[in-house]
């Protein structure tokens, strides 16, 4: 049910979600329902059931399980449901996910393909297809542009998102070659971004504490403090925090 | 019909499956080398259809998969087609997530979140204009279904059903396409 309370130990991996999932069964129910409701790809109905309808996952959660479903092999969607299915009820619950994404929509598939078979010359059958891609199209480009207000506050980082799309979407280059060239790029200066941010988050700590303003002379000496060190890495100090939900 | 097309169906998709990073339809080009060129299962004309098809129908675009196996060779062509495209990255991805997970929260698999984080959306934006500049070409009123469809997603709470809908009509009604 919707607004049942997180069971115990699901808060700290769900901090914005408000509901889960009752049992496989109902993620099955729920992914088909998306999966039938998504004309022109499901990514986007996804997005809007699973964080906006459902509140199963936030925008965070379901951003970055949308990055490992994208970095591994296998349609972004199906490994989503996998992911998203195991999380609450292990490999039955992915089972039931990706079931529920697949099933109805095969069946209709198929029928649709003999069923355009018959008038797949006809312009008419055109132009409907035409005007129903054209839509999907813009739906698939506004999911990109809500997903990427995760990034409020370090807007610079959507470099990345920018860099991809040209490759990918306005060069045409093949993805694994894109992958393999600015993935390793972005996480690495994923990890020196977060190195910086806790340091300056130790600083602003230290810099808060009685008697002492926040001057550039007490940033320099927690950073100094700090030693650029990753062995105290707490929750305040994510620079996922910065984005924050709604 | 012997096994063979069907185990050479199913073998060739499943090498793909793992070839597909980043998502399926960046493996059409190979799909349309190895089923239309090499083998002559398919014709040019029916390879677009099943792209066009499962694009226009409910679900996961990736199941233009099941189509082309289907007009291949039939039912157990659709089977072994979207069964060998799906069963090695699926397990891939569940047991890859299941060791990420495990390791969550240490720097390493943090910045790999945040790293690939915009990647992920650069990649759907790219996705919708593939989608819309192969559908819409020069056509400006398809661009403006586009534009229009993507701007009601990002301000209102519209079921996006009725966009599709819109697209529809507007083709049936011969305004756009």
């Amino acid at each position: 049910m919707n607004g049942r309370p997180l069971p115990a130990g699901r808060s700290a991996a769900d901090p914005g979600a408000v509901s889960t999932p009752d049992s496989a069964l109902q993620l099955f129910l729920v992914l088909s329902g998306l999966a039938l409701r998504g004309f022109g790809g499901v990514m986007p109905w996804a997005q809007r059931v699973l964080v906006e309808e459902r509140r199963w996952m936030t925008r965070e959660d379901f951003v970055e399980v949308l990055a490992f479903a994208q970095l591994l092999p296998g349609p972004n969607i199906c490994n989503l449901a996998i992911m998203v299915g195991d999380r609450w009820f292990g490999w039955r619950g992915a089972v039931a996910a990706l079931g529920g994404l697949l099933a109805a929509p095969v069946v209709l598939v198929l029928s649709a393909t003999v069923l355009v078979g018959q008038v797949a010359d006809e312009p008419m059958t055109r132009r409907v297809l035409a005007g129903m891609g054209a839509a999907a199209g813009g739906m698939l480009l506004a999911t990109a542009i809500k997903l990427a207000g995760v990034h409020r506050g370090r807007w610079g980082w959507l470099g990345f998102g920018l860099l991809s799309f040209a490759a990918v979407g306005l060069l045409r280059w093949p993805l694994a070659q894109v992958l393999a060239l600015l993935a390793p790029v972005a996480v690495a200066a994923a990890w020196f971004l977060q190195r910086h941010e806790e340091r300056v988050q130790r600083a602003v700590r230290a810099a808060a504490s009685p008697g002492e303003a926040v001057s550039d002379a007490a940033v320099a000496r927690a950073a100094a403090a700090s030693g650029g060190s990753d062995s105290n890495p707490e929750r305040s100090a994510e620079p996922r925090d910065p984005a924050a939900p709604r | 019909m012997t096994s063979g097309p069907y185990l050479d169906l199913f073998l060739h998709f499943a090498a793909l499956s793992l070839l597909a990073i980043g998502g399926a339809l960046g493996t059409m080009p190979e799909m349309h080398r190895y089923l239309v060129d090499q083998r002559g299962w398919l014709t040019d004309a029916q390879f677009t259809d099943a792209v066009v098809i499962a694009q226009a129908a409910p679900g996961p675009n990736i199941l233009f998969v099941t189509v082309l196996g289907w007009q291949a060779a039939g039912l157990p062509g659709a089977i072994a087609a979207t069964v060998g495209l799906l069963l090695p990255s699926s397990v891939a991805t569940f047991w890859g997530w299941r060791l990420a997970r495990t390791r969550d929260g240490t720097p390493l698999v943090r910045a790999i979140r945040l790293g690939l984080s915009p990647i992920a959306i650069g990649l759907t934006a790219a996705a919708g204009w593939l989608v819309a500049s192969n559908i819409n070409g020069t056509q400006w009123p398809l661009w403006a279904v586009t534009v229009v469809s993507g701007v009601l997603v990002l301000r209102t709470r519209l079921n996006l059903l009725w966009l599709v809908g819109a697209g529809a009509l507007l083709g049936a009604l011969g305004l756009v396409g």
